[in-house]
């Protein structure tokens, strides 16, 4: 057994896609969280395989995606800034800002460093004494535990030169407040694997609590995507809906205290800027006092113009589910993945670069 | 001589001469390169081929092999996959201030072990010397001559509906390889690049068969891409079946927890040959003899539908667009 394979089985996956198409008796609406299942649905044809009464939407769960242009801009000029160097998550430096991009800062001069991990910002920052290295702290509750060890670690070794822009977003609070919009009617959700991991899954115990929405959380290989849809689809069917893990292999009930505790040590809950979506309370992570010296918010100041998003995109409305990327009239015209104009398209998470890149022969608005 | 490159070195003076002579010569020697004039001066006649490439990889070594052997085997291929016998290599070195002598002679000994299993000669070259931190460590570009004989016409726009799409074994290995020893990512396996010269390999395909219409090797950009390019030149579709591209196991895995898919992952000693239908069974067969074909597959067709296409029938079924690589490949985030 290798793990990999095994969830990749044609036989199976169309033994599943079949009891999913026996169980169907209405349409319903899901709602993937992650970019990853995004890609992981588009990338396996997963949706060819599911019968037509299952519509799958995106959500805002690409965390290049979801990064407000308005902090966007902050990088970027915080980039320009001398004897400065930015290390990111390689995505984000493609990603059009008001007006700018990180990638253009790093062309005109600025010290900008891709990175795979945050440990790799604090050796950056190690062996360059004489300069301030922040790093751009995006992502979920599946990044904020290696950002908070890295701001740890620069603590424990007295590394005075380390910041981190905090960026960092937690998933349940926007699930709540996309269903608070009521925009979009849902009937399940396909819970973040991930994310999951490190949460666990009774952050969601308000989904079907307080919504009556279904809420499996899924791995990534394509089994686990299909095994989710029809749990979903029992639960929908009955009219039982409920939290459930369909990724047992990954996600444990109380998820990984230990990450949860590092959180929570070097981060405090406060308000998130989301693209498409704005001010969401209780959706972000604030480095606290205690460790504000390694606060790029603290530590420097930069004057912004206001925030202008790009004419005629809509990723915004892609985040939140609203619109399907194709439906936005920039999508594989002017906004492809070689000269992307919203992030949606540049982030390998993101839904229009999903359905650009595995476009199915028959709607091939991409490729 | 110390044990690290100086800017002397690069001067064309004294220590300039001393590198050639001690470190470079000793191992590529032959008659026309030995003789350092100006130019190489060599005999040919008929139709040629020509190209060049200059290679940048980050890290220099690597498990499978090093910048001086990518250098050496890149361009053969590139001469292989017109049908070209190559003959001839030029090499030009682009040297960083500092970088360690003791590494530049392991560089030109596989080098020199390349040149020699791909039967070619180098007999032309350059080194250069810049400042610290103008180059990363070593830039090697070679260009190199081959000889295509009377009557042999293999080339990308070739492909016609019908064809069947062969590939020489599994994908995804030399891009996995330089992954896991790159700054940041390291991570352990017990994984080789698949760099090789691959002209034996072709000449042995072309003596079993004169039906061979494309050839072309998957390097950056990985099968996805060379695919693509093969259907817009061509003005065919390519239908591929995701589950006969072989991969190996520890790629397969890699690409799982990157979050990369194998057919955009660069390969360094693969190739992908259209050929028509009925010598699928010699070119196969003769192909699997060889050692860097051993693992040769069939993996699709060429059809009239679609065409500029490469369609991917999935592992699930499904049939969905594989386009070419866009940006560089990136692990995920989340």
């Amino acid at each position: 057994m290798k793990f990999i394979d095994e969830y990749q089985d044609n036989k199976l996956a169309r033994g599943l896609a079949y009891k999913i198409a026996q169980r169907s008796t209405k349409t319903i609406r899901l709602m993937e969280f992650c970019g990853g299942h995004t890609h992981a649905i588009l990338r396996y044809g997963i949706r060819q395989l599911v019968p037509k009464t299952v519509e799958m939407r995106s959500g805002p769960g690409c965390p290049v995606c979801v990064t407000a242009t308005a902090d966007l801009d902050k990088a970027i000029a915080l980039a320009h800034l001398p004897d400065v160097i930015i290390t990111t998550f390689g995505d984000m430096i493609r990603v059009p800002g008001s007006y700018s991009s990180l990638q253009q800062a790093k062309a005109e001069g600025a010290d900008i460093r891709i990175v795979y991990s945050t440990i790799d910002a604090v050796e950056i920052a190690k062996a360059n004494p004489w300069k301030s290295v922040i790093f751009i702290g995006i992502g979920f509750e599946t990044t904020a535990p290696t950002i908070a060890a890295s701001i740890l670690k620069a603590q424990q070794e007295k590394i005075k030169n380390f910041n981190v822009l905090s960026l960092n977003k937690l998933t349940p609070p926007v699930m709540k407040a996309l269903l608070d919009s009521g925009e979009l009617k849902l009937d399940g959700i396909i819970g973040p694997g991930h994310v999951s991991v490190i949460i666990g899954s009774h952050p969601y115990e308000f989904i079907p609590r307080d919504y009556g929405v279904a809420c499996v959380i899924s791995g990534f290989e394509p089994l686990d995507i299909l095994l989710c849809i029809d749990k979903l689809m029992e639960q929908i069917e009955k009219g039982e809906p409920k939290v459930e893990i369909a990724y047992p292999r990954g996600v444990k009930p109380e998820g990984n205290r230990k990450a949860r505790q590092l959180m929570e040590k070097v981060f405090e809950i406060g308000e998130a800027n989301w693209r498409g979506i704005g001010i969401v309370p209780q959706s972000g992570l604030k480095v606290r006092g205690k460790y504000e010296r390694f606060d790029a918010d603290k530590a420097f100041s930069v004057s912004l113009k206001p925030p202008r998003e790009p004419e005629g995109c809509r990723c915004g409305d892609v985040i939140r589910g609203a619109a399907m990327p194709p439906e936005c009239k920039l999508f594989g015209k002017v906004c492809t993945p070689e000269s992307p104009v919203g992030p949606c398209m540049v982030s390998s998470e993101g839904a229009c670069a999903a359905y650009y890149q595995y476009g199915t022969p028959e709607n091939s608005q991409g490729a | 001589m110390d044990d690290s490159i100086l800017l002397a070195h690069g001067s064309g003076g004294k220590l300039s001469h001393e590198l050639v002579e001690k470190k470079i010569l000793p191992f590529l020697a032959n008659p026309a390169l030995n003789k350092l004039d100006d130019s190489a001066i060599f005999e040919a006649s008929g139709r040629l081929a020509f190209t060049t490439d200059s290679y940048v990889v980050n890290p220099i070594f690597f498990p499978g092999g090093d910048i001086g052997k990518l250098a050496v085997c890149g361009t053969v291929n590139d001469l292989a996959m017109n049908g070209a016998r190559p003959q001839y290599l030029s090499l030009s070195a682009i040297i960083e201030e500092g970088f360690l002598l003791s590494e530049l002679e392991q560089i030109v000994q596989s080098i020199k072990k390349a040149a020699e299993e791909a039967e070619v000669s180098i007999i032309t070259g350059d080194t250069k010397v810049v400042n610290k931190g103008q180059a990363d460590k070593l830039f090697i570009t070679t260009s190199g001559v081959g000889i295509i004989s009377p009557g042999v016409d293999i080339s990308g726009a070739n492909a016609r509906a019908g064809d069947k799409v062969l590939l020489s074994g599994t994908i995804g290995d030399h891009g996995i390889a330089i992954m896991s020893q790159r700054e940041g990512l390291r991570f352990s396996m017990a994984l080789e690049s698949d760099c090789a010269p691959l002209n034996k390999l072709v000449s042995q395909m072309m003596e079993v068969s004169s039906r061979i219409h494309c050839l072309r090797d998957p390097t950056r950009g990985g099968l996805a891409t060379t695919l693509n390019e093969l259907a817009r030149q061509s003005k065919v579709g390519i239908v591929v079946e995701e589950a006969k591209v072989p991969v190996k196991e520890e790629v397969k895995a890699a690409c799982e927890l990157l979050g990369l898919d194998p057919v955009y992952v660069a390969n360094e000693g693969k190739l992908v040959a259209v050929i028509d239908p009925t010598d699928t069974d010699k070119i196969l067969g003769q192909m699997r003899k060889n050692i860097y074909g051993r693992d040769a597959a069939i993996v699709g067709e060429v059809t009239k539908e679609h065409p500029g296409k490469v369609i991917m029938k999935t592992k699930l079924g499904p049939s969905r667009i594989v386009d070419m690589l866009s940006g560089e490949l990136l692990p995920r985030i989340c």
